[in-house]
């Protein structure tokens, strides 16, 4: 094969003191337990209640937080090149960093898209100096425009791990097949955004009670689940690894399970918005809650909790999609798709999956009672694995937090609340669906390789 | 050469049908073709009298003047006939063609179509023997041929061993690796059932686009993805041509992706063992999937697979028309002369 | 040869049974031997002499009768291998492949060349290889050896040396070695 070209980014060059994280609870793949942790030269040097600070080491308090290893978001549009009045890589990898999140996979529907070995060092260079790791996807066709494969094993020699042409399915099943065929041999992920054109086109959200109450032209469950199903059909023909993005149907999660029962290599993954909102919210006409795919029933809502508690679903992606405030101001059908979602992703899953929990108003059942391990494992560990960045991949991400894991850590604290203000969010952008919504929940501290990105709740990168 | 293969065959169809015996035979046979081609007339009287016709809906001259300078060295008549598949409707027409020919007295056919199954429903038309020339994605029975007798020979040259008699025994355990486009190759298909047949050990190392849908009931001991793994390992090298039409991105990202991936390089030719052969049935693509410089090397057998081609060509022929097949010349076994004028010494 | 080529071939093909042997080794020793002193006789010595064995018969008769020329003369007479098969009249009447290598050292233009053979019968295969010759460039003479003539010419071909005249009936069968002359019958399988 060509050269891989490692996934660790290149060094930042600073040299990082020692942190020590005290008073808190590890949370990582292998369990929990009341620890401290030491971390030196970027990486952890020992975990262990009570230990000793070491000289001109910064203590980062953690009492009564979680400490989980950094959160990673395989579904991220960081929008640069092409578009940074809505966000650029530096503001998006604060956010993330704010977030929790100690690395992203940037989405290759850019302007220029990542179609090319030129725009994916791109976004890599200029994802090396951000508040957390920026790794990008590819794109599965050249300009996604589903008809020529793009350069999958050029890109694949440059650490290129996950393919799609996100924004867009890839409509032409043959084309999708030939891609999977063709990325057989580069061990890597072709990952689809389910929507067949034909049905959807013209939706501007979805299809059912809400869309026949408002007037609004919609987009039916089976636009999604029909690009699943035969998906899953390619991958068993091919035997290929399949990946399906924002999956948001009852429908699709059920395709899912069949597909994991029969032993094919797919996984799929849920935003924190399919999560806890649902079409009901669009009564009011605002853009903000416009979203591709559209916010959907409760009984899917209810479906996709439940698929995440069984295991159906591997990871949640924000599919964070920030937008100029001056295009989401608009009439509901002319505005663009699309919600941030980094800042507000924990707090909302703790709460859509955790046992019984905040009321703020929203009409919804209470979570499936998912452990906080569990939760914590579908935001970190088993994302960090679909994209290549686990630590057994060549990667850093996941945990376990032990000595020797590179310092990738979030301090949780599960009860501070806090008011989500659009204009104070790092984003570029403002389109957040939980404006003025307490949440509770909150990252106190984020340490990126070693050095504290975030501390107390305040970017220092 | 065994007393039941001779006389028993008509046509050559596809290497699938010839089987190990039979490819012996033909690979002894060309042996004799070879001494011809090298006289300083390299011309023998054997099937003069006989017309052979080339019958090419495909473009392809370097075949074509193959078989057309085997049949001549075999002192036939050679007539040539393109057939222009665009203008014509597909299946009936080719038989009217076809028929109309054979009524003026042919011998022998030699079929290219971009059709698989063409040279089959040919010979079904026609009395004549049918020789495939290359049938769509199906076989290209004397490619596979010629590339056979082309790695005996250059073995048996390295072993000091007279060709004459030198058997196939040396595909036994040999390690064959064939880069490139399976998919759509019938080179790739008639060579995998030849040396299958024979004994060797074959790796097919291609994008994942470029291999068949299903490798069921194929000789092939291993596919691979990684052609840097394969090299140091293998005694042959075969690289397949890229059809231009495939970089369209279709099957491939571009020619330059699957050249970077799977083309043979200087720096892949280093990998290869000292001993082992680098072929190609050509015409290559140089600096596709065979670099300019690696086709010079020594190791290169690229024109003695052309320069055997017309031997082998003149052997598959004459064991088609002397085998006493009905035909225009003279008639099948059961008209034999009585005994008073049998061929003597 | 054609002896060989009768026994292999359909669909009078089958096995030969011998039934008495007409000459010892020691006879084709001699014989050979006369030959050879007969070619030097005949041509006023090896001058441009060139002995071609036609496959397969014809190739240990002509290597003894060189290494006997060389005792006797001290020449080493170039020996050439010939297989006729694509110059035979009947291909395409009767299944016919290439036996044996055919060898011709040089080119034959000027030379003399005597064909070696082991039986001749209705002398179809020394035409074909008379045939064969002249693609080697025009020799100044052929001449034809064989061990035995044993009738049933169907060609105006005459041999110019011959080691035991031996008529036949036409469905019999001759076979020629150094070992010896053995005549016999084919069976069928």
């Amino acid at each position: 094969m060509a050269e891989r070209k490692s996934r660790g980014t290149s060094a930042s060059g600073r040299s990082s003191p020692s942190l020590v994280i005290r008073g808190g609870t590890v949370v990582d793949a292998g369990g929990t337990r009341v620890a401290d942790v030491v971390i030196s030269g970027g990486v952890v040097v020992e975990v262990g209640p009570g230990v000793t600070v070491p000289q001109g080491a910064t203590v980062l308090d953690a009492g009564g937080c979680l400490v989980a290893p950094g959160l990673v978001d395989i579904h991220t549009h960081l929008r640069q090149p092409g578009a940074e009045d809505a966000e650029t890589i530096e503001t998006g990898a604060r956010s993330a960093a704010l977030g929790g999140f100690t690395a992203v996979l940037a989405m290759p529907n850019t302007d220029p898209p990542v179609d090319s070995a030129a725009v994916a060092l791109e976004v890599l260079s200029l994802g090396s100096g951000a508040a957390c790791q920026v790794a990008v996807a590819g794109a599965i066709t050249m300009g996604r425009a589903g008809e020529r494969l793009a350069p999958i094993g050029e890109l694949a020699g440059l650490g290129v791990r996950l393919f799609t042409d996100d924004g867009a399915g890839v409509q032409d099943v043959s084309v999708m097949r030939r891609a999977l065929e063709y990325a057989r041999g580069f061990d890597v992920t072709l990952a689809q955004h389910c929507e067949d054109d034909a049905l959807a086109r013209g939706g501007h959200m979805h299809e059912g009670e809400w869309s026949s109450r408002l007037g609004v032209p919609g987009i039916p469950a089976e636009a999604e689940e029909l690009m699943v199903a035969r998906d899953i059909a390619l991958a068993r023909l091919t035997g290929g690894r399949v990946h399906f993005l924002h999956i948001s149907t009852a429908g699709s999660a059920a395709l899912v399970a069949a597909a994991k029962a029969e032993g094919l290599a797919v996984t799929a993954e849920v935003t924190p918005h399919h999560l806890s909102l649902t079409h009901a919210e669009l009564a009011g006409y605002d853009p903000v809650f416009k979203v591709n795919p559209p916010l959907r029933s409760q009984a899917d809502v209810c479906a996709l909790r439940a698929a995440c508690a069984s295991g159906i679903v591997d990871a949640v992606a924000t599919d964070h999609a920030p937008h100029a405030p001056e295009r989401k101001d608009a009439t509901l059908d002319a505005a663009p798709s699309g919600m941030l979602g980094l800042q507000t992703a924990l707090p909302v899953v703790l709460d859509s999956l955790g046992a019984g929990s905040k009321d703020d108003g929203a009409d919804r059942d209470g979570g499936p009672g998912m452990s906080v391990q569990d939760v914590l494992g579908l935001m970190s560990w088993r994302p960090a694995r679909i994209a290549g960045l686990g630590r057994d991949q060549g990667g850093e991400h996941g945990g376990p937090i032990e000595p020797g894991a590179p310092a990738h850590i979030c301090v949780i604290d599960p009860s501070a609340t806090w008011e989500v203000d659009p204009v104070r969010l790092a984003s570029r952008s403002r389109n957040t669906p939980w404006a003025g919504r307490v949440m509770t929940g909150q990252v106190r501290h984020t340490v990126f390789r070693g050095e504290a990105v975030v501390v107390d709740g305040e970017a220092q990168r | 050469m065994t007393e039941a293969s001779k006389g028993s065959r008509r046509h050559l169809l596809s290497i699938a049908e010839l089987g190990a015996d039979g490819i012996e035979e033909i690979l002894e046979v060309s042996d004799a073709f070879v001494e011809v081609g090298r006289r300083s007339i390299p011309k023998v009287p054997s099937l003069r009298g006989r017309t052979v016709v080339t019958l090419f809906a495909e473009q392809s001259t370097r075949t074509r003047l193959s078989f057309e300078t085997a049949a001549k060295r075999l002192s036939a008549d050679v007539l040539s006939f393109s057939i222009d598949t665009s203008s014509v409707k597909k299946g009936e027409s080719l038989r009217d063609t076809v028929e109309t020919v054979a009524a003026m007295g042919v011998d022998a056919f030699v079929v290219r179509h971009t059709s698989a199954g063409a040279p089959a429903a040919v010979a079904r038309w026609v009395d004549a023997a049918v020789v495939n020339a290359g049938d769509g994605w199906h076989e290209h029975p004397t490619q596979a041929l010629l590339d056979c007798y082309t790695i005996r020979q250059v073995l048996a040259e390295r072993a000091g061993r007279p060709l004459e008699g030198a058997g196939v025994e040396c595909f036994v355990g040999l390690r064959v690796a064939i880069v490139g486009d399976v998919r759509h190759s019938r080179v790739a298909r008639s060579l995998v059932l030849a040396l299958g047949a024979l004994g060797a050990e074959v790796t097919l190392v291609a994008p994942g686009s470029l291999l068949p849908p299903s490798l069921e009931g194929w000789p092939v001991a291993k596919v691979s993805y990684d052609l840097d793994a394969v090299l140091p390992h293998v005694d042959v090298c075969y690289l397949l041509r890229l059809q231009s039409e495939r970089g369209a991105g279709a099957f491939l990202p571009s020619v330059r992706e699957y050249g970077a991936w799977f083309g043979l390089t200087s720096r892949r030719a280093a990998l290869l063992g000292d001993d082992a052969l680098v072929m190609h049935p050509g015409p290559m693509n140089r600096g596709v999937e065979i670099a300019d410089d690696v086709a010079a090397l020594p190791q290169s057998l690229v024109l003695r697979q052309v320069s055997n081609g017309v031997a082998v060509r003149m052997a598959v022929l004459f064991m088609l028309l002397g085998q006493g097949q009905v035909g225009t010349g003279g008639g099948g076994p059961g008209l034999l002369p009585t005994l008073g004028t049998v061929v003597g010494g | 040869m054609a002896e060989r080529e009768r026994r292999l071939t359909p669909p009078r093909g089958g096995v030969f049974v011998p039934r008495v042997q007409v000459l010892t080794a020691q006879d084709v020793q001699r014989a050979l031997t006369r030959i050879a002193h007969e070619i030097i006789e005949r041509n006023h010595g090896l001058e441009d002499v060139v002995l071609v064995g036609l496959q397969t018969g014809g190739v240990p008769l002509s290597f003894r009768i060189a290494s006997v020329l060389e005792e006797m003369e001290g020449t080493v007479v170039p020996v050439g291998l010939l297989d006729v098969a694509f110059y035979r009249d009947d291909i395409g009447i009767r299944p016919v492949l290439p036996e044996a290598a055919t060898d011709i050292p040089g080119d034959l233009a000027g030379q003399l060349v005597v064909l070696v053979d082991d039986v001749l019968f209705t002398g179809r295969t020394v035409r074909a290889a008379l045939n064969a010759l002249a693609d080697y460039g025009r020799a100044r003479a052929v001449q034809l050896a064989v061990m035995v003539d044993r009738g049933h010419r169907e060609l105006p071909i005459r041999p110019d040396y011959v080691g035991k005249n031996m008529p036949t009936r036409i469905d019999e069968q001759v076979d020629v070695s150094l070992d010896g002359v053995v005549l016999g019958d084919v069976v069928p399988r």
